[in-house]
């Protein structure tokens, strides 16, 4: 009986090792450990067994069903993991494929430098603010001290609707119906994007509609140093630390003194080229102290209150950013073009 | 205004300052120099030369051959093409080895058989601009006066060893449109003298004022009215020097006379009129205004009709002239002239501008007068002229003037703190360096205490206010020694509004959905003004459009992007997403502002999903759309608020177009361009949207609140029913909601069947219902009493059966 179980130990030890799949190592495990299997057969034949060889015998069973089960467990662990690896190895890509594109659109290219400006000054504690395209002649001329028959008018020529209506030429009567809006009373710090609109012919440097983006300041101890302070934190930001400003004066009638803001040529470094028309200098936006009579008119006591106004357009600034050459590609949507503004500089 | 800066070394000294240094400081300190430039650059070896002999060359006949002397120990032989090359002449010779503008390199060589050992050149080769060159040599070579010597440097002679400042003008800058304004201007920035022009004259005996008497009726439009009489006037070229400092500032010379005008006009920025006293046939000067309908031709030979708003010189009868536009053809001064009246008068702006405009005649003259003379000049100018005629023409100036003087001068009185300055400017100034800058400006000062009290001279119109002062002070001090500081005081809040924010995450959004932004033109054709408009208003036409093609606001920005898409698409971008957001904008009565009202479009084309290699492709359609804008209304809050109703709209798919409701109002569309349009724009199957961004994103969305997850399981049912073709979903969802509330928490259609196993006019939709009870376990038996509530609904109201 001892040799009959030691016997089928080591037949079924043999077939395990040589079994090849999970399904012929169940047909063992059914074939040895199962009711009808040759141990349970064995014991049975328990009952002719003396009282003392009866726990031995027993013993001995558990003991071979105990090490064929260990070893079939073991071969089944190891048949698996190569089942696993057949798998995996069969499910083999190629990684060298392009990915499923996603379709993902990005900001027009003057909406990304508004925004940018935006929130360049919104973190110096300005508000956006927004006005009608279409405006009173009040608030387009008069109100910023270009009254009917000012010489200055030839230099915005106008799209009229009627006599006192016409497409703004600036986004400067935002800022006469906020001074307006606040009854004479500061502080004001605004800054106005939108479009304008002037008769030029469309061509590579001229658009009859574009974009403006003005600031405004007023309080009761603006400085023109507060205005030049600003105006290069602006500068730095925008365009790079590196970059040094210059203000030389202008004429605009909405502000005395007026000034105009150059930034070193980060092309040349300052040296000149055919970019800054040898002077080592780029014009960037208009500013200046606001004119008493637009503080007056809107309600405020020039003699109190100061203020500094700044304008600038965001395709020149687009244009010397991205080295675009003609402002018509602003308009004309071309996908081929507005698609490069998708990354982060 | 161009100023050559030999010229101005008349009035100032320049020693120690070039051109170039002069053009810096210039512009630092407030007047723009556009450019410098170098009149003689490029340009060697050429002198003047002497024609001995001029002889028809053998083979050709347009060509000559001459023998100039140069200077040189032999005379040269040069063949010349110029029709009025002739013996005796004094030219400008480029001789071998000389080099003319462009690089053009002079070379011996030899012509038709004959040598030629230079060039005899005109002004336009010499680098002269052919609109100066005066009329009699813009043909051919110039010629220079007989005593001209020869061998000498040509272009010295011509004055184009000189450099001109190109001087870009504010409008308020009108006093440098002068020489001497510019002169004060230099002076200023580099604290020297200005020295003034020489006038003075031994005196007549006969006087001014017995030959011609002023009046003037228009007295506001021409407060002063000067005449001088100049008798004995022989007509000729003027001097050499004057011709070229005229071409350098841009005048073409004709005659003496002429010339002096233009000469006085860039010295003193006044502008002059000569007429020829025998031809005006009166003793009498009258200045009015023009009779409506009143015929009067100008020197350029145009018949005038003239309105009650031009001023005209008359000579008591008919008009003499167009006042500061133009001279008469009745009183030009001609070659035969022999006394001249000379008009030196102050005409109002407004005025010139009227008739300048009226007449398209817009001059230097006219300009000036716009802009406002120095009224302390007009005098002076015309003294000065008179002083240059008798130099230049040989003339006899009449003793005097004869005037009409209404004019009274109140030069500016302004007065204005150190502390003001300081504060405006943020800086430290002391009272000395500000009296330094108005003594450098010559503006009279005088101080009292803490007061600065400055008179602006008469050539200074533009100021007048504190601030004016203000800014001469920062600019003469310099814009590079002010402070950088930061506004101090009360600080405000930087932020955006709910508006602006809303309107940045539905771009951010749009853009994470694919769609590219676009921005188009406000303006637009009558046509495509009002397509596809939300709301029909009249148009809003520009009274005085460019072209047709922007003439008229737009309603609605969909024919753009439109535009846009077939743009693209003829140019192999067939497949493409945009979007827009901007204002439209809808007439409210002739004499108000529009209302403007901003819209979102998008449009959608081609394919949405094109993934080559794995052979997946996805035209968009009508559903990619509508889940584009599901997502939006969602982010934005408003889901339970925006229904989608079958619609009409021109233009788009009668079967595959829906308005969009935000509670009960019509706030846009969505659907399929119809296809007739889409063939048209040759575009692919093309879905768009149109909307109000403005009622969107002022729509308020509900308080963002936690809801509890859930604790306890739902229940799902699904039911295929089988209704009319007709019926649409969103019926029968609202009808499963009503019957399954409250339990019932979300339906959604997961199956549509529209295919030949359905009876004749029928469609099967499947729902999946979700129920639920926030705080127990529901049992089936409580689920499907509320199910078969849902069922009976859908069968009473929609005739919807289970499908078997
Ligand atoms: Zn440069």
């Amino acid at each position: 009986m001892q040799e009959r179980l030691k016997e089928l130990q080591e037949e079924a030890i043999q077939r395990i090792e040589q079994s090849a799949s999970l399904k012929e190592l169940n047909d063992i495990r059914v074939a040895y450990l199962g009711k009808k299997g040759p141990i349970t057969e064995v014991l049975r034949g328990m009952g002719k067994l003396s009282a003392e060889e009866r726990p031995v015998m027993g013993a001995l069973a558990n003991e071979v069903r105990e090490a064929i089960a260990v070893k079939l467990e073991t071969k089944q662990k190891g048949l698996e993991e190569a089942a696993v690896l057949e798998k995996l190895a069969s499910e083999s890509i190629d990684v060298t494929l392009p990915g499923r594109p996603v379709k993902v659109g990005n900001h027009h290219p003057l909406t990304r430098i508004i925004e940018e400006i935006e929130d360049l000054f919104i973190g110096m504690g300005y508000q956006v603010a927004e006005g009608p395209e279409v405006e009173q002649d009040y608030y387009n001329f008069e109100a910023l001290n270009l009254p009917k028959g000012h010489p200055a008018r030839d230099m915005q020529d106008s799209f009229y609707i009627t006599d006192e209506i016409l497409m703004r030429t600036h986004t400067s009567p935002v800022q006469a119906r906020t001074m307006e809006k606040h009854q004479g009373k500061g502080p004001i710090k605004i800054i106005c994007p939108g479009k304008v609109y002037r008769r030029d012919n469309d061509d590579a440097t001229h658009s009859h509609q574009f974009m403006q983006i003005e600031g405004l300041v007023v309080g009761e101890n603006i400085r023109m140093s507060d205005l030049k302070g600003t105006l290069e934190i602006f500068a730095k930001k925008m365009f790079g630390e590196d970059r040094e400003i210059r203000l030389r004066p202008s004429f605009f009638p909405f502000t005395e003194p007026s000034v105009e803001m150059d930034i070193s040529c980060k092309i040349c470094g300052g040296k000149g080229c055919s970019v800054c028309k040898q002077t080592g200098w780029i014009e960037i936006l208009g500013a200046g102290m606001v004119h008493p009579n637009v503080l007056e008119m809107a309600g405020y006591d020039s003699k109190k209150y100061t203020g500094f106004a700044f304008g600038m357009g965001p395709e020149r600034i687009a244009m010397l950013k991205y080295g675009v050459d003609d402002i018509r590609h602003f308009y004309t949507n071309d996908v081929r073009f507005l698609k490069q503004f998708s990354k982060h500089e | 205004m161009f100023v050559s800066y030999k010229w101005l070394e008349d009035y100032i000294d320049l020693t120690g300052v070039t051109a170039a240094e002069l053009a810096e400081k210039i512009t630092k300190s407030g007047i723009e120099v556009e450019g410098v430039e170098i009149l003689n650059e490029g340009i060697k070896g050429v002198v003047v030369g002497h024609v001995l002999e001029r002889v028809q060359h053998p083979n050709a006949d347009k060509l000559s051959k001459c023998l100039v002397d140069v200077g040189e120990d032999q005379p040269v032989q040069i063949i010349c093409g110029a029709p009025n090359v002739a013996q005796g002449q004094k030219v400008a010779v480029a001789k071998a080895g000389a080099v003319l503008p462009g690089n053009f390199k002079i070379k011996r060589a030899k012509l038709r058989g004959e040598e030629s050992n230079g060039m005899i050149c005109s002004l336009t080769e010499l680098g002269m601009e052919g609109k100066v060159v005066p009329k009699e040599y813009s043909e051919g070579i110039f010629v220079f006066p007989a005593d001209a010597e020869v061998g000498v440097d040509a272009l010295a002679l011509l004055n184009r060893d000189d450099e001109v400042l190109e001087l870009s003008l504010t409008p308020n800058r009108a006093d440098c449109l002068s020489m001497l304004g510019v002169a004060y201007e230099v002076a200023a920035i580099l604290g020297r003298e200005v020295k003034l022009p020489e006038t003075n004259l031994e005196p007549a005996a006969e006087k001014a004022s017995d030959y011609v008497k002023i009046v003037v009726e228009a007295k506001e439009d021409n407060p002063l009215y000067v005449a001088k009489l100049i008798k004995n006037v022989k007509i000729g070229p003027s001097p050499l020097w004057m011709q070229t400092r005229l071409m350098s500032a841009g005048i073409r010379p004709h005659n003496n006379v002429v010339d002096i005008t233009n000469y006085i006009l860039l010295e003193y920025g006044q502008p002059l009129h000569a007429f020829d006293y025998e031809r005006l046939g009166s003793k009498e000067i009258l200045v009015r205004r023009a009779v409506d309908g009143e015929k009067f031709i100008t020197l350029d030979d145009t018949e005038r009709t003239l309105t009650s708003e031009h001023l005209v010189i008359t000579n008591g009868v008919e008009p003499v002239a167009l006042a500061g536009v133009m001279g008469g053809a009745n009183s030009e001064v001609s070659s035969d002239t022999t006394t001249v009246l000379l008009e030196s008068a102050y005409f109002s702006g407004g005025t010139v501008r009227k008739a300048s405009k009226d007449h398209g005649l817009r001059s230097e003259a006219s300009a000036r007068f716009e802009k406002g003379v120095d009224p302390k000049r007009v005098r002076a100018a015309g003294e000065r002229a008179a002083y240059l005629m008798a130099m230049y023409a040989g003339g006899e100036v009449l003793e005097g003037a004869a005037e009409a003087d209404t004019l009274t001068i109140e030069p500016a009185v302004v007065s204005i703190t150190l502390e003001k300055i300081n504060r405006v400017l943020g800086t430290e100034l002391v009272m000395a360096d500000v009296k330094d800058i108005f003594n450098r400006l010559q503006f009279p000062v005088s101080i009292e205490g803490d007061l600065i009290t400055v008179t602006a001279p008469t050539r200074r119109g533009d100021i007048r206010i504190e601030e004016d002062l203000v800014e001469e002070v920062a600019r003469l001090y310099g814009y590079d020694n002010i402070p950088m500081t930061l506004p101090i005081g009360s600080s405000t809040p930087g932020n955006l509004s709910d508006y602006q924010k809303k309107r940045r995450e539905v771009r951010q959004y749009l853009e994470g959905a694919g769609l590219y932004q676009a921005v188009t033109y406000s303006l637009t054709s009558e046509d495509k003004a009002t397509q596809f408009a939300l709301e029909q208003r009249d148009t809003i036409r520009l009274a005085m459009p460019m072209s047709e093609e922007r003439s008229v606001l737009r309603l609605s920005i969909m024919p753009q992007l439109l535009e846009v898409l077939k743009y693209n698409s003829a140019r192999q971008n067939d497949s493409l997403a945009v979007y827009e957001t901007g204002a439209v904008f809808l007439a409210n009565g002739v004499d108000s502002l529009p209302v403007e009202k901003e819209h979102l479009a998008g449009a959608i084309t081609g394919l949405m999903l094109n993934n080559s290699w794995q052979g997946e492709k996805k035209a968009v359609d009508f559903y990619v759309v509508k889940g584009i804008l599901e997502g939006m209304f969602a982010k934005l809050g408003l889901t339970e608020r925006v229904q989608y109703v079958q619609a009409q709209v021109e233009g788009m798919h009668p079967g595959r177009t829906a308005e969009i409701l935000l509670g009960s109002e019509k706030i846009g569309f969505v659907g399929q361009v119809h296809p007739n349009v889409q063939k048209e724009l040759d575009l692919k199957d093309t879905y768009v949207f149109e909307l109000s961004l403005k009622a969107v994103l002022e729509a308020n969305a509900p308080v963002l609140q936690y809801e509890a997850i859930p604790r306890f399981p739902s229940i799902t049912r699904d039911i295929a029913l089988v209704v009319n073709r007709e019926t649409v979903s969103g019926t029968l969802r609202e009808i499963i909601l009503t019957a399954g509330a409250p339990l019932l928490k979300e339906v959604h259609v997961f199956d549509l069947y529209e295919g030949d196993k359905m009876e004749e006019g029928k469609k099967s939709i499947a729902f999946s219902l979700k129920y639920l009870a926030p705080e127990r376990t529901l049992t089936d038996e409580e689920v499907t009493k509320v199910h078969e509530r849902v069922l009976d609904a859908l069968k009473e109201k929609a005739g919807a059966v289970l499908r078997g």
